[in-house]
């Protein structure tokens, strides 16, 4: 099963299996790791799964669709950066295994 | 700071329950965690029951707030179907329905609230259903076939939420309310009148301004409501949903404080040392507008359980968040930031028509109370921003759509 690194704005790093198919915020919260809050559960309504992508990754995770609900939410979302997305909005893929994510400071 | 090897009972496995049990183990608290909640299932999301649920997509693997494993993997004991008949404060322990008592050193009240019922002759037969838990939307969507004829009682965000969905499954729906208007207790003027013209396109009968007198039924099974003015309306089912009570009747026993709620402070914290309460169940100080209130959300199930977790396990109070809900009805997402509270002005930004607006609240200082967003979702993210700083903002340049929402965000 692919594999997603995420790393705590504290630095801690946590190595899950996230399945094909799911979403990277949904591998977040079924593994308990800390930093995404997911309020909305995965519909794009809140920006509480928010991530940076790795440089190494950002080619095949690719940015949000210009216009789109998440770039929308971005736009504004606290501590947004080029790199930012929502988790919830990003699909696991065995061609992501070995991804890696960091997380914001927060989520509100 | 508490002992984190202590013992945590969590009564409530929903949203509020859930969230905080993952919290203590993501916060590192080491003690023992039972969670106790009602129903047969682990704690579940309920906003889709209304929506994904009712059209059938979806397994109740997704639904679930963590995969059913992660209870034990994470040492959290779940009891399941389990009801909690009393709380022993001078013992530390609660009283379960089935087998024996469950000691605490610290107690979270996550319980939550139940649907209304209307207090109208027939409102016990067969054929209704109210909409709160998994169950309740299996029966809902057992009744929901094409060509039923579905009378909704109550036109908030339940009643409209089904609506729609009841709508594209191809039944026959009619909304009755007692109010003027749609959403009435919940939205703006110009929010009301943009979801009863998008319901009456989309073929949903809207009748205002009446009472339900009485549900008649034949053979035991609803057949009509029977509004105070005589009109009778024929339906094969029947949804009710005229708002929730919040579940605080153990606290109240328990002798904590309640006012419409179970009263707790910005930690989450009843006035008693052991026990905090979390979500629907509780009345919180909502710090932006100075005042208490309930809220029925799971952004603040979440923010709760967030307080009490921190609380317990000696972490930094989490920062206030600004209350938000959410609501997807037909192709329509609304997003809904702060609250409307001691408004003076509203300010609409972009062209209701259009499908796509804002509706700005102001007090009489211009500061944003809340804003109202359609298919709008950059007004939405700077409409919290603006609610949360505070700062006064000029109406005249939020209706002016040429105006930048960056700008004005600032």
């Amino acid at each position: 099963m692919p594999k997603v690194t995420f790393v705590e704005h504290s630095g801690t790093e946590h190595e899950v299996d996230v399945p094909v198919g799911t979403s990277v915020m949904r591998g977040a919260v079924d593994n308990n790791i800390p930093g995404i809050d997911a309020d909305c559960g995965g519909e794009c309504a809140c920006a509480t799964c928010h991530v940076y992508v790795d440089a190494a990754w950002l080619d095949k995770v690719g940015l949000p669709v210009p216009g789109s609900q998440e770039a929308s939410m971005l736009s504004f979302a606290a501590v947004a950066q080029p790199d930012s997305r929502l988790s919830c909005q990003i699909t696991m893929t065995e061609e992501l295994d070995g991804l890696l994510v960091r997380m914001p400071e927060g989520q509100h | 700071m508490s002992d984190v090897s202590a013992r945590v009972v969590i009564v409530g496995a929903g949203h509020a329950g859930g969230s905080a049990a993952a919290l203590l183990r993501q916060y590192g608290w080491q003690g023992p965690i039972t969670l106790i909640g009602g129903e047969p299932v682990p704690p579940y999301q309920r906003p889709p029951l209304s929506k994904t649920w009712l059209h059938g997509a979806g397994a109740l693997a997704d639904l679930l707030l963590r995969p059913a494993a992660f209870y034990r993997s994470s040492r959290i004991e779940l009891q399941s179907a389990c009801n909690v008949l009393a709380i022993d404060r001078v013992g530390g322990t609660v009283r379960l329905a089935q087998g024996d008592d469950v000691a605490y050193d610290h107690l979270i009240l996550a319980t939550g609230a139940h649907a209304r019922v209307l207090p109208v002759p027939g409102h016990d037969l067969a054929g209704i259903a109210v909409l709160r838990s998994l169950t309740d939307a299996d029966h809902l969507r057992s009744l929901i076939v094409p060509g039923a004829h579905i009378a909704i009682v109550g036109a908030g965000y339940i009643g409209l939420e089904v609506a729609a969905s009841a709508r594209s499954l191809g039944a026959d729906v009619v909304v009755i309310e007692r109010e003027a208007r749609v959403l009435a207790r919940v939205a703006s003027t110009p929010l009301s009148d943009f979801f009863q013209r998008r319901h009456a396109e989309a073929g949903v009968g809207i009748m205002l301004d009446v009472t339900v007198d009485a549900f008649e039924g034949v053979g035991g099974r609803v057949a009509a409501v029977r509004l105070t003015d005589g009109t009778v309306v024929a339906c094969d089912a029947a949804l009710v949903g005229v708002g929730v009570v919040p579940n605080d009747a153990l606290a109240q026993a328990g002798g904590l404080a309640c006012d419409d709620g179970i009263v707790v402070d910005r930690a989450a914290r009843t006035a008693d040392p052991a026990i905090h309460a979390i979500g629907d169940c509780t009345r919180r100080p909502l710090p932006l507008y100075g005042r208490t209130g309930r809220l029925e959300s799971v952004p603040n199930a979440t923010e709760q359980a967030k307080q009490a977790a921190a609380d317990l396990c000696g972490r930094a109070p989490p920062p206030p968040e600004v209350p938000w809900f959410w609501s997807d009805q037909f192709d329509i997402r609304l997003q809904i930031a702060g609250l409307p509270l001691d408004v003076a002005e509203i300010v609409v930004r972009g062209d209701p028509q259009s499908g796509s607006f804002a509706i700005f609240h102001l007090t009489g200082g211009g500061v944003v109370q809340c804003v109202e967003a359609v298919n709008a979702p950059a007004e939405f993210m700077a409409g919290r921003m603006m609610i949360a700083r505070r700062r006064p903002a000029v109406a005249s340049r939020l209706r002016d759509v040429s105006c930048s929402i960056r700008e004005l965000a600032g």
